[in-house]
């Protein structure tokens, strides 16, 4: 074995002593990136966190967009809400096309005619593919008082003159479901914002005065909580909606079924608020605000309930998507909201029985949009949740 | 041990009269009773009503006494199994109900046995599979579970048995078995139609438990004790149901508490569109022309069967997990 002493090699760089004043104390330098990390608010941190879950992010658009649709229906819809085409019952749905004979011609439509099977009395409707009607565009057609106040006509999306368009085909009166649907989605989107605010409400409010105050009124309130827990919930759903007296206006039945949804959802709610409080009241800054003279309403208000907001929030938008279907399925057996009130229940709700759905299966279309909402409420307020806590 | 036994069986007697009262009060909230209903349909048919007939109605069914006295009267009788008269039929409600509810514990139970069955290796698959594709898939599958309401899946699988198979799957089994005394071959037939109402009923729990499942026992795999198993070179199998399994278990059977509530839920409406012969139809008629003994007796039996289900999850949670036991 030889022992080789290390060669210097010629490019080797020569020690470097920096001559700069060495202060301990100064902080070590941050890159711009990682400062800004570390004096983000909370609030940044929260929505870098959301960011990342990407499926919740196009759910949280998704439902930008149907919300801010919602505000716009009357323009929207093709047809007005009261239109009915008694020449088109049960029709079909009507595909939009591009292109005719090889040749784009822009949006537009087959026109359906319509025979009666003299044997089955079965309608049929066969599209007529040599006379493509084209669509019209930013156009106006079916006149509307738009939020029932302001009288229009103008519409984004119209039928072709002396032609139909049925995207979603028509029910049993010669209405365009499209449309219908579009008008649905105001009272089936909102019911579930109502309905999560008045438990809201009720949820911090008995939440926090059972998780504040603790001892025996804590006690009473769990009881009460695992007692409306343990009632399966459409029972009761549907024993307080046969209440409602039949007389009501339907805007008056609108608000009681979003009133008993809310009723029956702020146990969850109720027991987050309750177990947080708990763990949150014997943190040192509400100990130092108590110390101080602070009375409960504002510890609560202004230390407590701010930090776990993100939570309430996360917990109550996944609470939505119940109340939506809980409205749904209410309509659906005929006890929640009635026609004329058009929700995606009440849609639904014709759909029925075996037979239609066999011969009229666009009547579940409806099912859609439904489904679409609950799943992006879901994926959003996953992201929520995960988000609200962005210290972990 | 019997000391949790005696408290949790006084809570629970506890919890069932408070519930009677509520359930009570629910039905008595419209305006009006069966009889002023009944009246109405009469008058509306352009018949006479005899007044005396109504007075001898009303007393006979007790309809004229104050509200409290009809509440005690009924839930004494409930005590003596006696469930009260039913005003539509004009026959006891046990009678009325009578085999509705035998099926309807046995279409509860065989969805609580499908939602386990499908569930625990689904959960356990997804765990230890974490971010694979078949992990991502069946979570997806989940949220879908979650999101469709499970009468418009039942709507779809109508839909699809009458398209694909081109036969009705709605009932409990063939209507030649429906009034004749229990049969093997009727039995069969039961079976044979349970597995689409339990599949829909059971759905959207089953997509519930999976997730809930997974992420517990994702929580456990991240312990150090698993570390420390593995390191010690446990094999992987023997260690997962050994240690991890066991502690994931807990929500499996705590959750039959939530779980029947909700199966509940799902069974009246799937029963309406599936047209079962169990709790839904009944209850909802009889909730609209307000039966009051029929409803309530009903709504009564449903959530006795919900709070001694949560009884006994909880017991067995006792039994199995020490640290609630000892609490």
């Amino acid at each position: 074995m030889q022992d080789t002493a290390p060669v210097q090699s010629p490019d080797r760089l020569p020690h470097y002593v920096s001559n700069a004043p060495f202060n301990p104390g100064r902080p070590a330098p941050m890159s711009a990136a990682l400062e800004e990390y570390y004096t983000a608010s909370s609030f940044t941190m929260m929505w870098w966190r959301f960011r990342r879950h990407r499926i919740a992010v196009v759910s949280g658009v998704v439902l930008l967009v149907a919300y801010i649709a919602i505000l716009f229906v009357e323009v929207i819809a093709p047809y007005a809400i009261d239109r009915r085409d008694t020449n088109h019952i049960y029709a079909p749905p009507q595909g939009i096309h591009l292109f005719h004979n090889g040749s784009l011609v822009g949006p537009f439509v087959y026109p359906l005619i319509y025979r009666l099977d003299m044997e089955t009395l079965k309608r049929e409707y066969t599209s007529d593919r040599t006379k493509p009607q084209p669509i019209r565009l930013l156009c106006l057609g079916d006149h509307y008082n738009f939020w029932g106040l302001i009288p229009g006509s103008f519409h984004l999306l119209c039928p072709p003159n002396d032609g139909t368009m049925f995207l979603f085909g028509t029910d049993r009166l010669g209405r365009d479901m499209a449309s219908r649907l579009a008008y649905g989605a105001r009272i089936s989107l909102t019911i579930g914002l109502i309905g999560i605010t008045v438990s809201f409400i009720l949820g911090i409010t008995i939440g926090g005065i059972a998780g504040f105050f603790g001892g025996w009124v804590d006690n009473v309130i769990q009881r009460v909580i695992e007692i409306l827990k343990s009632l399966p919930e459409l029972p009761l759903w549907l024993a307080l909606s046969a209440a409602l007296p039949a007389n009501w206006s339907p805007i008056l039945v609108y608000f009681g079924i979003t009133i008993i949804l809310g009723l029956l959802e702020w146990p969850g709610l109720a027991r987050a608020v309750r177990s947080k409080l708990l763990s949150l009241r014997q943190e040192d800054y509400a100990v130092a605000s108590r110390l101080m003279g602070a009375k409960p309403p504002h510890i609560i208000g202004r230390h407590l309930l701010p930090n776990f907001m993100s939570h309430l929030i996360a917990s109550a938008t996944l609470a939505i998507p119940a109340m939506i279907l809980g409205e749904t399925a209410l309509s659906f057996l005929g006890l929640g909201l009635r026609a004329p009130v058009t929700s995606w229940g009440v849609l639904l709700s014709e759909a029925q029985n075996i037979e239609a759905i066999a011969l009229y299966p666009w009547l579940l279309i409806p099912m859609i949009p439904v489904i679409i909402t609950t799943l992006a409420f879901n994926f959003f307020g996953d992201g929520l949740r995960d988000a609200a806590d962005p210290y972990h | 041990m019997v000391q949790y036994l005696i408290k949790r069986v006084i809570t629970m007697v506890m919890t069932l009269v408070v519930i009677s009262a509520l359930v009570f009060i629910i039905i008595k909230l419209p305006p009006g009773d069966y009889l002023t209903t009944y009246i109405e349909e009469l008058k509306a048919q352009g018949e006479n009503v005899d007044q005396s007939r109504i007075d001898f109605l009303r007393k006979r069914y007790g309809l004229d006494l104050p509200g409290w006295q009809q509440y005690l009267n009924w839930a004494t009788g409930l005590l003596r199994g006696d469930l009260g008269w039913s005003f539509e039929y004009d026959q006891p409600v046990s009678q009325v109900v009578g085999e509705t509810l035998f099926l309807t514990i046995i279409l509860k139970l065989a969805t609580v046995f499908f939602i386990y069955a499908v569930a625990f290796p689904i959960g356990v698959y997804s765990a230890t599979h974490q971010y694979s594709w078949a992990d991502h898939g069946l979570t997806f599958l989940g949220f879908l579970g979650i999101a469709v309401p499970n009468f418009l899946f039942a709507l779809v699988i109508l839909y699809a048995a009458n398209v694909w198979f081109g036969t009705s799957i709605g009932g409990l089994m063939d209507p030649s078995y429906i009034d004749k005394p229990w049969t093997w071959g009727k039995f069969g037939s039961l079976l044979e139609h349970l597995w689409a109402p339990v599949l829909v009923i059971g759905i959207t729990g089953t997509a519930g438990m999976i997730r809930r499942l997974r992420a517990n026992l994702l929580d456990e795999l991240q312990k150090q004790y698993v570390t420390t198993a593995r390191a010690k070179g446990m094999p992987e199998r023997r260690l997962l149901l050994r240690y991890p399994m066991r502690v994931a278990l807990n929500p499996f059977i705590a959750d039959v508490g939530s779980l029947l509530p909700q199966l509940v839920s799902g069974a009246v409406i799937v029963s309406v569109v599936m047209s079962l012969p169990t709790s839904g139809p009944l209850l909802l008629s009889a909730l609209q022309s307000q039966d009051t003994y029929l409803a309530g007796s009903f709504l009564m039996f449903l959530a006795t069967l919900t709070v001694v289900g949560m009884f006994i999850s909880d017991v067995a949670l006792a039994i199995l997990d020490p640290r609630i036991r000892l609490e």
